[in-house]
């Protein structure tokens, strides 16, 4: 049996029924390869997997796939997996969420959970639009896009997704793209091997409402321009800010060790039970 | 294990947000997400002390919505679960609160209602909440909403709250108000072992025949953990038994049948209200949260003054205890409901009375108690 087919049997959900909501051609599946890939390479155990998403094309994506899996409420994902992560720490929570989920309703989740560092891996698919919804500009949309709530050209600034994930704290944070699988897999691996809070921002094509709003061509057109545009870590490293511009970095962005909640919060505890056997002691 | 020295079994002076920390943790609350907010907020802090202390886990959220979703996400992973709000945070609830409801996820939400609409009155007492707390969240959807009137009360109620929402997979809502939140009272704590707890039922077949959302007698599904071997699909979508999305008309149907039944087809175990003089009563009060003490104190007075009056308090407010009311309602000449606003129980009152005998509005919406005079005045009068 083909690799591919062994893992298509080994992680996707036989009593599922397909066919999946995705358009022909959409970056999610390469993603689902990738996360599949990485967490097989990595051996964990599907029962300890828990796939979580918030609202969207690419939050559709746990209900495919064969671990423990939560479809919560719009921009909300990280929350609910803040609650699983503190319940059953032994559990590997993994979020999938979109850029208007994670950037826009759930924004403040985002830099909340990044800042409190709980060892999460947050997955998020910029597509620079609202997809399931009809096309509508996101918080990632670029100045002057065509979308159909921006019909005269978009007129607002995006949010960098990465950059902002390294300011609000974040242990790890990566960008890919779904034309560089290798790295994706590899980013993605890295990343639920992280101790802390760890971002991964997948730069995705959704040819159906913005690349066609935009002149930017068919699935595979998409994904020739992020080959295009994309330059690594270390070459953007040695380039000058007017040679980076229109271009995407992808790479580890951030890789650093910070304290993670967890593990301070089993100091409260243990300091808690001493102060409370004392409290009631002479009571 | 510190649980041993805990402070169960003394004698305590406590306010009504205390003993509901108390009654949280008796009941096996190990996790508890909140924001602070008046008149709640000391639900928060002594959880912040009591939980850790017990290995449980306490978490100061980034906001409202973040906090229910933190507790739902906890209970989905096994753990009995517990956020609490005042008014402006239990509307940012709602959404998550419909979520519980559809993925039949236990937890339990306390409200310690202080005047509204908007910021309204933080720091003063207020029952605007009840219909929020039954209809807040969008669509049709069952909930177990209960009052609380007494510090003995907060204890006693949120061990129910827990045991019926673990019961029935559900959230429940606690609404408690400022008065009750901050009054000290003497209470002596149960010791552990006399607080019966109830646990939801886990899948006790093997995971392949496990079927998350399937039918039963009860209309209860199993409820397994995550990361117990159960590897299933939790959504807040309509979705079939084994927890799909659906757009089947029939399995529609067949999911919001199920979800309504298993509350209704129980309501002789959900409800409970708190009867006084009811069984000679010519006039008849209804009341509950605060409002319920200066009815007590109202009817006894009037008793004493040779009217026949008698009292129900309302512990379960929702499934509106009709079967409790309905009978008295054919005996008493008149009925008086006080409450702390326009008049949202009375409306229920005068809907199950359908017109057989006079049903009497008392309301406070100016921040201020209902006082046993007011209700007393009116009581000789009716």
């Amino acid at each position: 049996m083909a690799e591919i087919t062994k893992l298509i049997h080994k992680y996707l959900r036989h009593d599922k029924k397909f066919p999946h909501v995705w358009c022909p051609g959409c970056g999610n599946g390469i993603l689902l390869g990738s996360l599949i890939r990485a967490i097989d390479k990595i051996g964990i155990d599907k029962d300890d997997v828990v796939l979580v998403s918030g609202i969207g094309c690419s939050s559709r994506l746990p209900v495919y796939v064969d671990f423990n899996t939560l479809h919560t409420t719009h921009g909300r994902a990280l929350t609910f997996a803040t609650g699983i992560k503190l319940a059953k720490p032994r559990l590997h929570v993994i979020v999938i969420m979109g850029d208007g989920d994670a950037m826009s309703i759930g924004g403040n989740h985002f830099i909340h959970a990044a800042r409190r560092n709980l060892n999460l891996t947050a997955i998020i698919v910029n597509n620079n639009v609202y997809g399931m919804t009809g096309g509508q500009f996101s918080p990632t949309t670029p100045y002057g896009a065509i979308t159909t709530t921006s019909p005269f050209g978009h007129i607002e600034h995006p949010f960098a997704i990465s950059e902002l994930a390294v300011t609000a704290g974040a242990s790890f944070v990566a960008r890919g793209t779904v034309y560089h699988t290798h790295i994706l897999d590899e980013i993605i691996e890295k990343a639920i091997l992280k101790k802390g809070f760890a971002v991964v921002e997948v730069i995705s094509n959704c040819h159906t409402q913005y690349g066609r709003k935009n002149n930017m061509g068919s699935s595979v057109d998409m994904l020739l321009w992020m080959k295009k545009v994309a330059v690594s870590v270390e070459k953007a490293a040695k380039m000058t800010p007017e040679e980076l511009s229109g271009k995407i970095t992808i790479g580890v962005l951030v890789d650093r060790d910070l304290p993670i909640f967890t593990q301070e919060y089993q100091r409260i505890r243990e300091e808690a039970s001493k102060r409370w056997a004392t409290a009631t002691k002479f009571a | 294990m510190s649980e041993s020295k805990s402070s169960q079994g003394r004698v305590l002076v406590l306010q009504g947000n205390e003993a509901i920390v108390e009654g949280a943790i008796a009941a096996g609350c190990r996790f508890f997400a909140g924001y602070p907010i008046t008149p709640a907020t000391e639900i928060s802090e002594m959880m912040s002390q009591r939980l850790p202390a017990v290995g449980g886990t306490f978490i100061q959220m980034e906001d409202e919505i973040a906090s229910l979703g933190a507790v739902i996400g906890a209970s989905l992973a096994g753990v009995k679960s517990m956020t609490a709000t005042s008014g402006p945070g239990f509307s940012l609830m709602q959404e998550n609160i419909g979520f519980a409801c559809v993925a039949e996820v236990p937890c339990v939400i306390v409200n310690v209602m202080r005047g509204g609409p908007s910021t309204g009155l933080p720091t003063r007492v207020a029952q605007g909440d009840v219909m929020q707390a039954r209809w807040g969240t969008h669509g049709d959807h069952p909930i177990i909403v209960l009052a609380v009137s007494t510090t003995r009360e907060c204890f006693d109620i949120t061990v129910q709250a827990f045991n019926l929402s673990e019961k029935y997979r559900t959230p429940v809502i606690i609404l408690s108000d400022e008065v009750v939140a901050h009054t000290r009272e003497k209470i002596q704590l149960p010791h552990p072992e006399e607080v019966e707890v109830f646990d939801r039922i886990k899948p006790s077949m093997p995971p392949e025949w496990y079927i998350p959302y399937e039918d039963t007698p009860r209309g209860v599904p199993p409820m397994a953990a995550f990361g117990d071997g159960y590897r299933y699909h939790v959504t807040g979508l309509i979705h079939d038994v084994r927890g799909f999305p659906t757009e089947r008309p029939d399995e529609i149907q067949a999911f919001l049948t199920r979800i309504h039944r298993k509350i209704y087809n129980n309501f002789s175990d959900i409800m409970m209200v708190k009867e006084e003089f009811t069984e000679d009563a010519e006039v008849l009060v209804i009341a509950y949260g605060s409002v319920a003490r200066s009815a007590r104190r109202a009817v006894r007075e009037a008793r004493n003054k040779g009217v026949r009056a008698g009292l129900v308090q309302l512990v379960t407010i929702w499934p509106f205890p009709r079967q409790a009311i309905e009978p008295l309602l054919r005996r008493v000449r008149a009925v008086l409901v006080p409450e702390l606003n326009l008049g949202q129980i009375s409306r229920e009152v005068k809907r199950v009375n359908q017109g057989r005998v006079r049903v009497e509005k008392l309301n406070r919406i100016d921040g201020q108690l209902i006082t046993p005079n007011e209700i007393l005045s009116r009581l000789i009068k009716l």
